[in-house]
């Protein structure tokens, strides 16, 4: 390669952290050239099935009410990662989310008022216009007319590190440098051997994530970031940590996206392939508590679930996108289902026993409860008792991987605690930093923004820097 | 795949005891149900709004949202789901598709229906009737040799009475062919009671063309995921223009009956500059929708109806080039094959209004209209989430 045909940046990646990062590199004078491991119809990997950025702001702000403050998003934070998480990586992406949308706007994105079904974070999540997938489309087409090179189908297997620094990268046999890189390539959710080896065997010699599906892109493999762990980058996160909910069991292996979800468990009740019932379906409302039913379905045996619901609930909850198994009677439920139509029964009928009279609203945390059977039900508790009957087969459905590399402020990969004066990370590659566990809708997005857009930033400044060292050693 | 072959066939049960459906419309009833539970691009148009509202898709919930729908592409290109994903949605596709069948299904007489079957080929035989038709009476009246006998007076070649004898029968046909058939698909839909409010709404969005506009006013895709509001302006030229050369029919129409003043107009007159107006305006619309249409997505929408699209678009592009042509000429020699060429080429378009494109508009007016009414109705679904 000759000097003017290397590019300044590479971005490895082609989601949002990777267009966001893409994009300032741009701006800021730099040449651009952008690796997608996926053809163009897959382009944009787990971005394509997000829908919205949580934002701070302390005012109404056009499709967003009232106010989210910084300390409130702060709070909510700290909750759900239970404290694994980085105050000061955090308080950084939380300020940028503020100030971000107008940027988004400029390169295409269009914002909508929150969706119908999705009115709880009406405050907090700015929703893009026709979700994640549209998003992608219009940063790749500002991306193109601002004349960043892109290329699909170049999967970066490996990269040439020197001192800590980034010298090129490895696609195939071909080898692209650059002054500085990006990498902004995603978890390895899509990657079932290593998913396997993380979650392991369990006490009943099953491999439970055999039965997970993944609910993302088929093209995170996480090879870049396997081999980043083991160049001898600073890793952070648990391998076992992942985005998991409970979804349609008939959901496709990848990219069922958003629809797989079954909104109904806080409705009826839950078992397992045993016909017994695992956990309290009415600890919390569904949005609160969706993102633990994956992990409570992976501890079952088979790691499969089944929500059950009679007549009285349907309309009551977001359409699922598949119809459930419909039956006139209980047996008739269990036998369709696969399960013991005894033990079913009886089950249904403990907990129908155990339903306490109370005043059903399941639009607050109501007073329908169990008294006297274990697990209990401690909202929405109704007798099963009106058919039809509905049953959903319900899977782990895996979103993303927590495991990621270390960095800093300035965005940059570290290695032995010394960043690298040219090697970037942003996006699920370094998610971990700020979200070690837990979820909360619209972060993942808020962190890849944020960091795609520093890392894209810092890349622009290291390549000038390199430029500048090139020229004066020629 | 074999779940959504399950899925298909599970709709068709339900359907069965209700109205079958076709598989067309079983097809937007399979999409429907992965996009309400989805809902992603609520804010592009009316349909996603529209379905939420619903649980089941029945014969006539299709047909309305598949009339609703403008095929502005918006959701093909943002869809997750979109092919070559296994759920294979293709939402402007399977609305057009459904569209076809709406037209001829509702059409009236209901045996014309089969006319939108082979549309391009109805509407190429409509104008080689209307344009043999019109150049054998002028030869059959001006006997041998095209000679203009006044300067400009059409009715020197055609008497006034005789155009009208002709011309009122088939668009009064025309008019009520519309009609009842717009009439039966306004039944199935049972829209309810309009409103002022509600009327108005519908009326404003059809002028503005409203939902091409992509929802966040940059326009609707055309060939890949770009937006472009390039369809809206052509849309609003042809819709004006026709508009436009409509009224000067119109009024020349008063100025015969009521006034007494017989053609030919001045170039000065409120027809001709009426006329001219909309002449051009349906030059520009047409040739722009054309150029449109021909690098369309090929998976926006439906391509086997590119006949039926084009037919139109030409008819439309014919109408105002004769026109034009024919007040250009209309002092010269060459008047009397130019006006049997434009007489010809807008009987053809009367004569094919209710069997063809033109059906669009009154039917996706009317499922404007009906969302209109829905929206201010209470939605009686009670999701959670809310």
């Amino acid at each position: 390669m000759n000097p003017s045909s290397i590019p300044d940046v590479l971005v490895i990646g082609g989601g949002n952290a990777a267009l966001c990062a893409a994009l300032m590199a741009r701006e800021a004078g730099a040449s651009v050239l952008l690796l997608e491991a996926a053809p163009r119809q897959w382009r944009g990997g787990n971005s394509s099935h997000t829908r919205n950025l949580r934002c701070m702001h302390d005012a109404p702000q056009d499709v967003l009410v009232d106010a989210y403050p910084e300390e409130e998003y702060w709070q909510d934070l700290l909750k759900v990662t239970g404290g694994i998480t980085n105050e000061k990586l955090a308080r950084l992406v939380i300020r940028a989310s503020s100030q971000c949308r107008d940027w988004m706007r400029r390169h295409g994105v269009h914002f909508q008022p929150p969706l119908s079904g999705a009115l709880h974070v009406a405050r907090t999540n700015a929703f893009f216009m026709g979700g994640g997938k549209a998003l992608v489309n219009a940063y790749f087409r500002s991306a193109e007319n601002l004349g960043v090179k892109i290329r699909y189908e170049a999967p970066v297997s490996r990269l040439e590190l020197k001192d800590g620094q980034f010298v090129a990268a490895w696609v195939g046999d071909e080898r692209i440098e650059a002054r500085a890189c990006v990498l902004a390539a995603g978890g390895f959710e899509s990657n079932r051997e290593w998913l396997r080896q993380a979650w392991g065997q369990n006490e009943r010699g099953e491999w439970p994530a055999d039965n997970f599906l993944i609910r993302g892109t088929r093209f995170n493999m996480g090879n870049l970031l396997k081999f980043m762990i083991e160049a001898g980058a600073d890793a952070i996160g648990d391998p076992t940590q992942a985005h998991m909910v409970a979804i349609d069991a008939r959901a496709p292996l990848y990219d069922g996206g958003i629809c797989t979800r079954i909104d109904c468990v806080s409705l009826g009740i839950v078992v397992n392939e045993n016909a017994q019932r695992f956990y309290d379906e009415g600890e919390d409302f569904w949005p609160k508590r969706y993102a633990i039913w994956g992990r409570l379905v992976a501890q079952q045996p088979s790691q499969i679930a089944y929500s059950i619901i009679d007549a009285k609930s349907v309309g009551r909850f977001m359409p699922p996108v598949f119809p459930g198994v419909r039956a006139n009677t209980l047996e008739d439920l269990a036998a369709q289902l696969g399960l013991d139509a005894g033990a079913f029964v009886k089950t249904v009928s403990d907990y129908n026993a155990a339903c306490q009279a109370g005043t059903f609203d399941h639009t607050t945390l109501d007073d329908c409860h169990t008294n006297g059977v274990s697990p209990a039900k401690t909202h929405w508790a109704r007798p099963i008792d009106t058919a039809p009957f509905y049953g959903y087969a319900l899977r782990p459905g895996v979103t993303f991987t927590y495991l990621g590399l270390k960095v800093d402020e300035h965005a940059a990969v570290h290695f032995g605690g010394q960043p690298s004066a040219n090697l970037f990370v942003a996006g699920e590659m370094m998610a971990g930093n700020v979200l070690g566990k837990g979820y909360t809708a619209g972060v993942g997005m808020a962190i890849g923004t944020a960091f795609g857009r520093i890392a894209g930033n810092r890349a622009a400044m290291a390549a000038k820097k390199k430029q500048g060292e090139y020229r004066a050693a020629a | 795949m074999q779940q959504l072959n399950s899925l298909t066939r599970e709709a068709q049960a339900l359907a069965a005891g209700i109205m079958p459906l076709s598989r067309n419309e079983s097809e937007v009833g399979r999409i429907m149900q992965i996009c309400n539970a989805c809902r992603y691009c609520e804010g592009f148009c009316a349909v996603f709004p529209a379905m939420t509202r619903r649980l089941e898709f029945g014969k006539a919930d299709i047909n309305y949202l598949a009339n609703l729908c403008h095929n502005c592409g918006s959701c093909l290109h943002a869809c997750q789901y979109a092919p070559p994903h296994e759920f294979a949605l293709n939402v402007p596709q399977a609305m057009a598709k459904v569209r076809g069948e709406t037209y001829s299904d509702y059409a009236w007489p209901p045996l014309f229906g089969r006319l939108y079957k082979h549309n391009g080929l109805t509407v190429a035989l409509a104008l080689a009737a209307g344009l043999a038709a019109f150049l054998m009476l002028t030869v059959l009246l001006v006997g041998k040799g095209f000679q203009a006998p006044e300067a400009g007076n059409f009715y020197s070649i055609f008497p006034h009475n005789l155009l009208v004898s002709m011309f009122a029968p088939v668009f009064l046909f025309a008019a009520l062919a519309l009609t009842l058939g717009v009439r039966k698909f306004w039944r199935d839909v049972s829209p309810g009671r309009a409103s002022l409010a509600a009327g108005g709404e519908a009326l404003g969005n059809v002028l503005a063309m409203k939902y091409l506009d992509g929802g966040h006013g940059q326009g609707c895709n055309n060939a890949d995921d770009a937006f472009t509001l390039w369809r809206r302006r052509f849309h609003h030229f042809t819709f004006y223009g026709f508009m436009l050369c409509f009224a000067a029919t119109g009024v020349a129409t008063l100025y015969h009956y009521l006034l007494g003043w017989a053609a030919p107009y001045a170039l000065g007159s409120l027809p001709v500059v009426l006329g001219v107006a909309g002449g051009i305006g349906l030059l520009i619309g047409p040739a722009g929708l054309l150029w449109l249409n021909v690098r369309r997505h090929p998976e926006q929408g439906d391509v086997a109806q590119r006949p039926m699209d084009r037919g139109f678009i030409v008819l439309l592009l014919l109408t105002s080039l004769t026109g034009l042509a024919l007040l250009a000429g209309r002092d010269g020699a060459a008047m009397g094959i130019l006006l049997a060429l434009h007489l010809g080429v807008v009987m053809a378009l009367f004569a094919t209004l209710p069997y063809g494109k033109f059906a669009h508009g009154i039917f996706r007016s009317a499922a404007l209209l009906k969302w209109s009414i829905e929206r201010r109705q209470p939605n009686n679904l009670q999701l959670g989430d809310d």
